[in-house]
């Protein structure tokens, strides 16, 4: 029990530096954007959802609607209903009051760990718990620094700490890219959100360019097995 | 505006919550086929692209396809890092260097 929580909280090392880098980015900008260190401490430890969270504050910061907020949230925040769904036959006899724990620290880094570990390894709980939770500590304590940091320093952007996010997102991104129609859905995707970004009112890019690339993908995919 | 944000906050706590736990409740668990996982890849493709390509392209708010673009620069040179080592943390770490000394050759 003991072994396979630390080994969780050792999985997660590699990874250290990244995340850390991408919570100050995050606290920066939300300072930035005008939010109390109490308000983006409160997001890190209720939403606890990095990407979801920056792109939350830069859609404030470009002064985009809270409907818009909420509805891209739960567009971007979508992929985690796939990851539990696929984690699921693992976790099935963990019980009620683990599952809802463990869902509740599901996030794209411990996922990609723990899905690893699982299929080389007997399914842990513990496991999942020492990644799930170490990254949770990680996320919010740095996420407090770099708003901290924020109070002094100002922009993020001088000193390119915003490049934390796409460089979390492709290094995400290239590990489950297996196949040409997996690149062809990236270029397209691409596109759209490209032309959503220069034609869509405030930051509707991303809920548009996300569905629709998801819709073409899908269709690519049935459209093979014919 | 903090009532708001505060509001704003557990709306978005409630929704990611929902995305997280509602396929603990849905499946019973027995194995996802494979067809369905082959098409369910495609909304964490779609969303990490829509995230990292505009990241890249708009660095001021505005399209921007040049050299002069350092964030683009640095994203196909991380790109090609992170192909090779998968390592988020050099990723990173090359990530902002090229960008900082970018910055400093075009003198941004």
């Amino acid at each position: 029990m003991l072994t396979e929580f630390r080994d969780g909280l050792k999985a997660m090392i590699p990874l250290f530096l990244g995340v850390a880098s991408f919570a100050i980015a995050y606290g920066l900008l939300a300072r930035k954007a005008g939010l109390s260190l109490l308000c983006l401490t409160l997001m890190s430890l209720l939403v606890f959802a990095g990407a979801s969270q920056f792109v939350a504050i830069s859609l404030l910061i470009s002064g985009a609607s809270f409907l818009l907020i909420l509805f891209t949230t739960f567009v971007v925040n979508s992929r985690y209903f796939l990851m539990g769904a696929s984690l699921k036959p693992h976790t099935r006899k963990w019980g009620t009051k683990w599952q809802v724990v463990l869902s509740f620290l599901l996030s794209d880094e411990s996922y990609a760990l723990t899905i690893s570990h699982f299929t080389k390894n007997a399914p842990s709980k513990y496991y999942q718990l020492g990644v799930s939770l170490g990254l949770y500590i990680e996320w919010v304590v740095f996420t407090v620094i770099g708003g901290l940091m924020g109070s002094f320093l100002g922009d993020p952007e001088s000193f390119g700490l915003d490049f934390a996010l796409p460089a979390t997102f492709m290094v995400l991104l290239l590990p489950i890219i297996k196949s040409w129609r997996h690149v062809i859905v990236c270029v397209i995707t691409g596109v759209f959100s490209i032309a959503g970004f220069l034609f869509l009112p405030t930051r509707w890019y991303i809920p548009f360019a996300a569905i629709l690339g998801t819709i073409v993908g899908g269709m690519l995919e049935l459209w093979k097995r014919k | 505006m903090e009532t708001e944000i505060i509001g704003l906050i557990i709306g978005m706590a409630v929704l990611t919550f929902f995305t997280r736990f509602a396929s603990a409740v849905l499946f019973k668990g027995e194995n996802i086929s494979k067809k369905r996982n082959a098409l369910m890849i495609y909304v964490p493709i779609a969303v990490f692209t829509t995230i990292i390509v505009p990241a890249l392209l708009f660095p001021k708010e505005k399209l921007d396809i040049s050299i002069y673009n350092e964030y683009l620069i640095a994203g196909l040179i991380s790109l090609l890092f992170a192909y090779k080592t998968k390592n988020l943390m050099g990723t990173v770490i090359i990530g902002i260097s090229v960008i900082l000394l970018l910055r400093f050759a075009f003198g941004l």
